[in-house]
């Protein structure tokens, strides 16, 4: 078992692993875009993609062409992004707090910009009021959160957390009561539908916007991705390592708060994802950030995808993909827990 | 000769401001090579003294001067490259392996977006082999014992490449055996002009490595010096409230050491 190399996970180079892992993400994002209403032959997928750079001529049908740039590029885009974000903040959120239960919901996004949401589906009902509420939403909860920490003074990352809690509470409560008053054939399905999360709003304008701040909040966790080990070992370890924590801890919430209050504006609130990937990422490659949360990034822009293509091929309408994403992933975690000892 | 860390009136409360109601006026110093025990009741203060020397505490009052240079207008990365710091505790929520965790030590000597470079993980390989848990290396840190944990901490320490180590309570919960091999390691490094700063909890371990020892007692060190001259029968009353015999001992061992009566 502790051969040479690393002896935790599942004994692929990290390296190697990553390639495969790219690999099978283009798998399944060509799968994605062939999969729908109108099915696309895999050659045709990659010649109209190619045909955008390359002189190619246009044996396919016109439509195909705009069903899979403005429907399906789009929303495999929110896919592989609000996947691979969520992951990320997830695994870099369980480094900071020290704690494999936590999501990056913790600090109370989600409910945040659930209340948004609602509030928007109430009184303005535009897809583009929902999208902005929820964001504001998102990020003055975990505001909120932080401010509400800095009030008790003491121990700050486990106040965080506890803060978290009271501010999601409150959130939550005002959702409910938004859900109770709101007329029960329109309006109270909506914020319902919303609450499970959806990839089907994704447009491209969309994509431009959200898209950025995604990426941002990716690219920075994973240049500092090295340091959230040693955060992961204690503030009092981090800081007589010469880190400074509260710096680093203040990069690591912006990032991922940005990260899930925009993944959240566009899909709705996909749960079990942040929290669930991270293991699965540390199953194949221990626990080690310089190689999780590459990795992470990789599996949970995979598992978006590929649960996303079953939420809207399986049956005529779509399943809500915050539903999907636990029935497909508990069964699947429960597997590799069961197959791989992991060290904890 | 010239001291390597030097701390000068430190005094420290949690609330920031006077009354200093953990420990005030705290002095002393530490030479390279030397190895500076403190000892002293539960609850005096010696943890958070050893955190604010070691920069992981901060709001005290009074001077921290390594190599001359005053702490508190140094980064926290260079204060790291001077001191070392080996906690009490010891968890970890996630199973790290001990390679990956001494190599930590390195961070100080590594900008904000950079990882351990092939240089890093050999110097943290030479402090693995130095306090002797090269065998440990792919052992995830969940799986360790006290005393595994408490070696890898020292060469996490190690790998900061410090001129003085801080090691707070190293033999507390360890077994005779894992007691001595920690004894002999932080004697081993002040013999390479490391100074050396720890607290415990036996007096005879301050008897076999100390140069100088301090008791710390009501929120201060109220005795300091030589370790015969601050080990005796009355100073360990006075701290402790107990009657303890300090004997030399012959027959090979040729040491004093403190024998509690009850």
């Amino acid at each position: 078992m502790h051969a040479a190399g690393r002896s935790i996970g599942i004994g692929i180079a990290p390296g190697k692993l990553m390639v495969l892992l790219a690999l099978l993400l283009g798998v399944i994002a060509t799968v994605a875009l062939m999969l729908g209403q109108l099915q696309i032959p895999p050659a045709t997928v990659i010649e109209i993609l190619a045909s955008r750079v390359l002189p190619i001529e246009r044996t396919w049908e016109p439509t195909l062409e705009s069903v899979l740039f403005d429907v399906r590029l789009p929303r495999l885009l929110a896919g592989v992004l609000v996947g691979a974000g969520l992951s990320i903040s997830g695994a870099a959120f369980q480094g900071l707090f020290r704690n494999p239960l936590v999501s990056p919901h913790i600090l109370g996004v989600s409910a945040g910009a659930g209340l948004g949401a609602a509030l928007a589906i109430l009184f303005f009902s535009s897809i583009l009021a929902i999208q902005a509420f929820s964001f504001i939403f998102g990020l003055a909860a975990v505001l909120m959160t932080c401010g509400l920490a800095r009030v008790y003074r003491t121990t700050p990352v486990l106040m965080l957390v506890l803060s978290g809690i009271i501010v999601g509470a409150l959130f939550s409560a005002c959702t409910s009561l938004l859900k109770y008053i709101a007329d029960p054939l329109n309006n109270m399905p909506s914020i319902v539908f919303w609450l499970l999360g959806s990839l089907n709003n994704a447009s491209n304008k969309d994509m431009a916007v959200v898209g950025p701040v995604i990426l941002t909040g990716i690219v920075i966790l994973l240049l500092i991705r090295w340091r959230i080990n040693l955060l992961a070992m204690g503030e009092e370890d981090a800081r007589a390592l010469g880190v400074d924590t509260r710096r680093l801890t203040a990069i690591i919430i912006v990032c991922a708060t940005l990260i899930s209050a925009a993944s959240v504006s566009i899909s709705g609130i996909i749960g079990w994802i942040g929290l669930v990937i991270p293991h699965i990422g540390r199953l194949l490659v221990g626990p080690d950030n310089k190689y999780l949360l590459p990795v992470v990034v990789l599996v949970g822009a995979s598992y978006l995808v590929a649960v996303d293509t079953i939420a809207r091929t399986a049956i005529e309408s779509e399943i809500p993909i915050g539903i999907l994403t636990a029935m497909v992933g508990a069964p699947i975690f429960a597997y590799l827990l069961k197959k791989s000892r992991p060290g904890w | 000769m010239t001291a390597l860390i030097e701390i000068h009136n430190l005094s420290f409360s949690y609330t920031g401001a006077a009354p200093h109601d953990v420990f005030s006026q705290v002095s002393f110093s530490v030479a390279p090579g030397g190895v500076f025990c403190l000892l002293g009741p539960n609850g005096t203060g010696k943890s958070t003294l050893l955190k604010c020397v070691s920069n992981v505490l901060q709001g005290w009052h009074g001077a921290i001067r390594l190599d001359g240079r005053d702490i508190s207008r140094m980064k926290p990365a260079d204060v790291a490259m001077g001191i070392g710091y080996v906690p009490q505790n010891q968890n970890s929520a996630f199973p790290f392996l001990v390679r990956d965790i001494v190599v930590m030590g390195r961070a100080p000597h590594l900008a904000v977006f950079a990882s351990p470079s092939t240089r890093d993980r050999e110097i943290a390989r030479a402090a693995m082999e130095t306090v002797g848990i090269l065998s440990l290396a792919d052992r995830p840190c969940t799986t360790l014992s006290g005393g595994e944990w408490q070696l890898a901490l020292i060469a996490r320490a190690l790998s900061q490449e410090p001129q003085v180590m801080i090691l707070d309570e190293p033999t507390s919960h360890l077994d005779l055996g894992n007691q001595v091999r920690i004894l002999r390691v932080v004697k081993s490094l002040a013999g390479t002009g490391m100074g050396i700063i720890m607290a415990t909890h036996v007096p005879d371990h301050a008897f076999i490595v100390a140069t100088e020892v301090a008791i710390m007692n009501r929120g201060g060190l109220s005795r300091k010096g030589a370790p015969e001259t601050v080990i005796t029968e009355s100073n360990m009353r006075d701290a402790y409230g107990i009657d303890v015999k300090v004997l030399h001992v012959a027959g090979g061992v040729e040491r004093k050491a403190c024998f509690p009566s009850l």
